[in-house]
């Protein structure tokens, strides 16, 4: 029954990740890290980008943009390894590796975004 | 209930009585080549590595704008380099792969009715394209601002 309900738990997990990628990651991507390192588009300056960071909501945006995508990740990605590769018998040790990489990166974008202390 | 005695050795039967033999044919691992449904499935699925690629590269930026502007500096630097914007031109590439295939999904996980008719799916889809373009013209608008 608990592993019943923690499986649930991590689906909405999953799910609400791939609405926030399917949403969000198109246009962060395209901007960063296409049209601004071609020329395309003149890149905001380091003072303007400080400047949103500042703002609380946009911290927790990009917050659970990071973390929530990490979750969708380790979800597709463990069944992708189960099923595409055949490998259920590594089963707890792909659990662990991935839902451990969503958490570590959860920290770690709770880290950097939670006491924004930036110059 | 096992009325026949069990045989000494340690060779099994290979016949035992009201037990099915089960038809269970070995599958390639590259079962998922051989179609492409079954490719786009695989194709769908791998996106996600994508998405965590981003996630780690989003990191870096905030580690690297935290660092100040010269660190940031160096960071839009690194990001147009060759091997830099191959790896994020592949990962739009599938980004943009999982938004559709995620879009076009809630059609077929909701069936909505209309007097007693099961409405098209593009009139399902379509709000999700709506609130894409929305979401993306608020973000271009901040950070272009």
């Amino acid at each position: 029954m608990a592993k019943q309900s923690s499986e649930a738990v991590l689906w909405s997990l999953f799910s609400a990740g791939g609405v926030v990628a399917a949403l969000l990651i198109p246009v962060h991507l395209f901007l960063f890290a296409i049209a601004f390192p071609m020329g395309w588009l003149r890149p905001p300056g380091y003072e303007h980008l400080m400047l949103l960071l500042r703002l609380p909501w946009v911290r927790i945006y990009l917050f659970l943009m990071c973390s929530l995508s990490l979750f969708h990740w380790a979800h597709r990605f463990r069944y992708t390894l189960y099923d595409g590769l055949q490998v259920k018998h590594l089963n707890e040790l792909i659990f662990t590796l991935c839902y451990g990489g969503a958490v570590a990166g959860t920290v770690f974008a709770g880290y950097l975004l939670g006491n924004w202390s930036g110059p | 209930m096992f009325a026949v005695k069990q045989p000494t050795t340690k060779v099994l039967p290979l016949y035992q009585e009201f037990h099915p033999r089960w038809y269970r044919p070995r599958v390639s691992v590259y079962w998922w080549l051989g179609q492409w449904q079954y490719l786009k499935f695989i194709l769908r699925e791998i996106s996600s590595v994508f998405v965590a690629v981003f996630v780690v590269i989003t990191l870096l930026q905030l580690r690297a704008l935290r660092a100040g502007p010269e660190a940031y500096a160096r960071f839009q630097h690194w990001l147009q380099s060759p091997i830099a914007l191959a790896i994020n031109g592949i990962s739009l590439f599938f980004v943009l792969f999982h938004t559709i295939t995620w879009f076009n999904l809630a059609p077929r996980a909701m069936a909505v009715r209309f007097r007693g008719k099961r409405l098209p799916e593009i009139l399902i889809a379509a709000p999700n394209y709506v609130v894409w373009a929305l979401v993306s013209a608020g973000v271009t608008w901040l950070v272009l601002r």
